[in-house]
């Protein structure tokens, strides 16, 4: 099958971007989006021009490396898919796709589709963690954790910090994503002595980042390859009000 | 190479310095006699970790938690994206909680024999030991371990143990540790004791006075390069099989860091010792840019089959019976299906060899779940591997419910790795090597599970003693960044960098990727010969003189430039894989990943020489440039079995 590509080119942070055309012949169905880039980017290589940039790594869904939009959509239109396991035969022959990079104030374009996303780090740093040193732990089963939180727990925490919630959503908000760390934690026992404090930090930081806030609006739960619930979010506010209110 | 040339280098044999005494008491023993830096001072020491997978992460925070001033280093853009998230299947302990026979005894005599005789004993009851600590630790960070409905912790019983042993999360295992360790990383960086250093590459290693003493790196945004100057160098940079090319691995995996410190001096242990992972998902074309693996799990109700008749193009439904062939069922009537990893791999790569290979490549085998199916009902399948069965579907597009899944073999871990003494040191002073980087405990074979346990149990738990006892032991002057030594190294790197760009060639990095990788895997991967190898190793120092004479580097040093990092890697490869072939040549046995042909039983099963092979073999680096003379030498270090005595492994 054949496919055009609009792409949008960016040299560094500073320069100006622009959408440019490439056509890709011979695209084989069974390909991912990055390996259709992969075979778009050899071409440019040879004939002198420069290969497009974009975030790759695990090439199976996990390590949350990739990720751009097509077509507006965040990881393009399959359900719980990143772009690294988008397989070609989901769109037609001669079909237009048109790739951009997230776009977040919090996220500033690096180059091409790679964006820095930093502020992810720096929100898990301000306070998502249990305070655990090295060799201080108690017998593993002396910390009961009933199965239903367990799962519920693991749920909120396959989220892979791809970033697609915040490209998703309106006001570039990236509650899901701190949603989905301080569920993961306050289910869980080992998370009750921080709840509060973590809720707290946590979102001071992603205000501070330049993050929108959250309208429930939804998209980000739509686009989230991993299907992180809106819930997240509910449990998030929970605690930030309770560790608010406790303050006063 | 000749025989004899490799014989008239074997240099000293090595001292991994294990302490004396009973094994149960070594690990005890050694931290009592390690010397202690006093906390006051630890803060004035600055060690260096590159890497922030599984070992690098939890060395790095634990050493932060310690006081030391740690700068960390990763060429992603966050240290959560480290390879290991993605392991699936589980991590082994031996807290035998199942009471159903476990202990540190049994998990490490399990792992001597899994590692065909090829490790160090004492390394393999120290992990056995500390892996009960590890649950513990990453329980208490909050990673959401599979649970029992009262509330305990759920195993498995994963890779044919016969105790239920592995924790595991989901199929996120890897994703879940990581994440305990990053945030443990965090901590430490929100503190001020970790420096976290993304989208930043270890180029070269910087040796003071015999002592690792810093590192260069290159900042991949900007293309700066920078040195760094330390106490200790901690690598945790994971394996190298991406010197194949198509791996299970992540696309920037590489050996680069290890490769240059093994050219700085560091030795190389059993490179050649590589592990292939039988189920993974076939290549469909040339675009493929790596391979996706598919829980070992499957073969638990999968049967592998392929076609009696070479070149058999009928679809599966409409072959009878009659004319399949269940080749691992009619060859190993007592373990069929479920024959380790290496064994079921080999006996793939034959039938395919034959002729009787299916899909459109002719490189697959099928697992079927048909007869699964009919005895237990499509809803108990469903519900074992439904969502294994999605993410083939997702890739395939085909339904495993209705016709068999095909599968091949694939390159998933590397044994081999910078030599490492007992307390992880290699032999720079002053450089550690811990997780993948380092060749230490799995031997000739790494068992389901336990890649996971040795990078946690190197970075929480060793690692972090092993740092104190250098630094207390020694007296390191302060270095300075800007000394002789860096300004050299830098140099070095800067020279390589714009020599890559300067060839301005006819080929992209990739497409030699591409072909070393064929050379490898054909000549270096499931069965090896040493014909074969010799062969190899000759048309690799081609593609080598081809690379610097050909390749095409598009862009400059100053920005972020995709293609000039893979050069990079890609050249360092392009070294590596000839000392895996000539290890591979030069180790004149089978034993576990390392199948030679020429050493084999009359039935075709591995034949290991215990008498003269018993050894690890690490090389030392004796410069390229000179090639075709190029040889490195050999250094051997002796591995006797007081407790697990060596027997020949059958699965008739």
């Amino acid at each position: 099958m054949r496919l055009t590509l609009h792409v949008w080119r960016q040299k560094n942070a500073h320069a100006p971007g622009a959408m440019t055309r490439y056509e890709a012949g011979d695209v084989n169905p069974d390909m991912s989006m990055l390996e259709l880039l992969d075979v778009v980017n050899e071409g440019l290589i040879l004939e002198g021009g420069e290969p497009i940039a974009f975030e790759h790594d695990c090439r199976e869904g996990i390590c949350g490396s990739c990720g751009f939009m097509i077509d507006g959509l965040a990881h393009g239109p399959l359900p719980a898919t990143t772009v690294c396991q988008l397989s070609m035969r989901h769109f037609r022959d001669g079909q237009e796709l048109h790739l951009e990079p997230w776009r977040a104030r919090a996220f500033p374009v690096i180059k091409d589709l790679v964006v820095d996303r930093g502020a992810f780090d720096r929100i898990v740093a301000a306070g998502g963690y249990v305070s655990v040193p090295t060799g201080s732990a108690p017998d593993g089963n002396a910390i009961l954790v009933p199965k239903e939180n367990a799962d519920r727990a693991m749920d909120a925490a396959a989220c892979i910090g791809c970033g697609a919630c915040v490209a998703a959503c309106p006001n570039a908000s990236a509650a899901l994503f701190a949603g989905a760390k301080i569920a993961h934690l306050g289910l869980l026992p080992q998370g009750q002595p921080e709840r509060h404090q973590r809720a707290l930090r946590m979102v001071r930081q992603y205000n501070a980042e330049g993050f929108g806030s959250c309208t429930n609006i939804g998209e980000c739960e739509a686009a989230c390859p991993k299907q992180i619930s809106l819930e997240a979010i509910a449990r998030m506010n929970r605690d930030f009000i309770a560790a608010s209110w406790g303050r006063r | 190479m000749t025989d004899e040339m490799v014989m008239d280098e074997i240099a000293v044999q090595l001292d991994a310095r294990v302490p004396s005494g009973n094994i149960e008491t070594l690990w005890d023993r050694a931290r009592f006699e390690m010397k202690l830096v006093n906390p006051a001072n630890k803060r004035k020491h600055t060690i260096l970790v590159v890497g922030s997978g599984l070992a690098g992460a939890s060395a790095a925070a634990t050493l932060g938690e310690l006081g030391y001033n740690v700068k960390c280093f990763c060429f992603q853009d966050s240290p959560r994206r480290a390879h290991s998230i993605a392991a699936q299947g589980g991590i082994n302990a031996a807290k035998n909680y199942q009471n159903d026979g476990d202990s540190v005894f049994r998990l490490f005599y399990d792992t001597v024999k899994g590692g065909d005789f090829r490790s160090r004993e004492a390394n393999v009851y120290r992990l056995a030991q500390i892996s009960v600590n590890i649950i513990d630790q990453c329980v208490a960070q909050g990673v959401p371990f599979a649970r029992e409905y009262g509330g305990t912790l759920a195993n498995r019983s994963f890779g044919g143990a016969q105790v239920s042993r592995t924790f595991y999360a989901r199929g996120q295992t890897g994703q879940q540790l990581l994440l305990g360790a990053y945030q443990a990383l965090e901590r430490q960086v929100q503190e001020g004791r970790v420096t976290m250093f993304p989208r930043t590459e270890m180029l070269d290693l910087v040796v003071v006075d015999g002592r690792a003493r810093g590192i260069v790196t290159r900042n991949l945004i900007t293309g700066r390069i920078e040195s760094h100057s330390g106490d200790a160098v901690v690598l945790g940079t994971g394996g190298y099989g991406n010197v194949y090319y198509l791996s299970t691995n992540a696309k920037g995996s590489n050996c680069t860091a290890i490769w240059r410190a093994h050219k700085r001096g560091a030795l190389f242990a059993n490179p050649c010792f590589t592990q292939i992972h039988p189920t993974c998902i076939p290549v469909s074309g040339d675009y493929q840019s790596k391979l996706t693996l598919m829980s070992e799990s499957l073969r638990n109700d999968g049967r592998i089959w392929v076609p009696l008749k070479p070149g058999d193009k009928r679809v599966p439904k409409q072959i009878p019976e009659a004319e399949r062939d269940y080749y691992l069922e009619r060859r190993y009537p007592s373990f069929g299906n479920l024959v380790p990893r290496d064994v079921a791999s080999r006996n793939a790569k034959a039938v395919c060899d034959e002729g009787r290979g299916v899909g459109e490549t002719g490189l697959g085998v099928y697992l079927d779940f048909s007869a699964a199916i009919e005895r237990l009902g499509v809803d108990v399948i469903r519900e074992r591997y439904g969502n294994l069965f999605e993410m083939y579907q997702r890739i395939t597009d085909e339904d495993p419910y209705q016709t068999p899944m095909r599968i091949y073999p694939a390159i998933h871990y590397t044994m081999g790795g910078l030599w490492v003494d007992y307390y992880l040191m290699t032999t720079i002073a002053g450089l550690f090597a811990i997780g993948e980087a380092n060749f230490s405990d799995h031997g000739a074979n790494r068992l389901g599970a336990s890649a996971l346990m040795q990078g946690l149990s190197d970075g929480y738990f060793i690692l972090p003693y092993a740092v104190g006892d250098y630094i207390s032991q020694n007296k390191l002057e302060k270095v300075d960044a800007g000394g002789a030594e860096f300004r050299a190294a830098e140099i070095g790197v800067l020279e390589t960098t714009k020599k890559l760009l300067e060839i301005r060639g006819h080929q992209t990095v990739d497409s030699f990727h591409r072909r070393l990788g064929k050379i490898v895997w054909d000549e270096c991967g499931m069965s090896r010969t040493g014909a074969g190898l010799d062969r190899a190793i000759e048309k690799i120092r081609e593609l080598r003189g081809e690379y610097w004479r050909d390749v095409k580097v598009p862009g400059s040093a100053d920005d972020l430039n995709q293609s000039l990092e893979k050069a990079g890697r890609v050249a360092d490869f392009l070294e590596l894989a000839e000392l895996m072939c000539v290890d591979a040549r030069h180790r004149e046995e089978s034993c576990g990943g390392h199948f030679r042909e020429e050493y084999q039983t009359p039935d075709g099963e591995a034949q290991r020489n215990d008498e003269d092979c018993a050894y690890v073999a690490a090389w030392e680096y004796q410069g390229w440039e000179q090639a075709p003379d190029f040889h490195p030498v050999l250094h051997q270090e002796p591995l006797t079995f007081e407790y697990v005595h060596p027997s020949q492994r059958s699965y008739k």
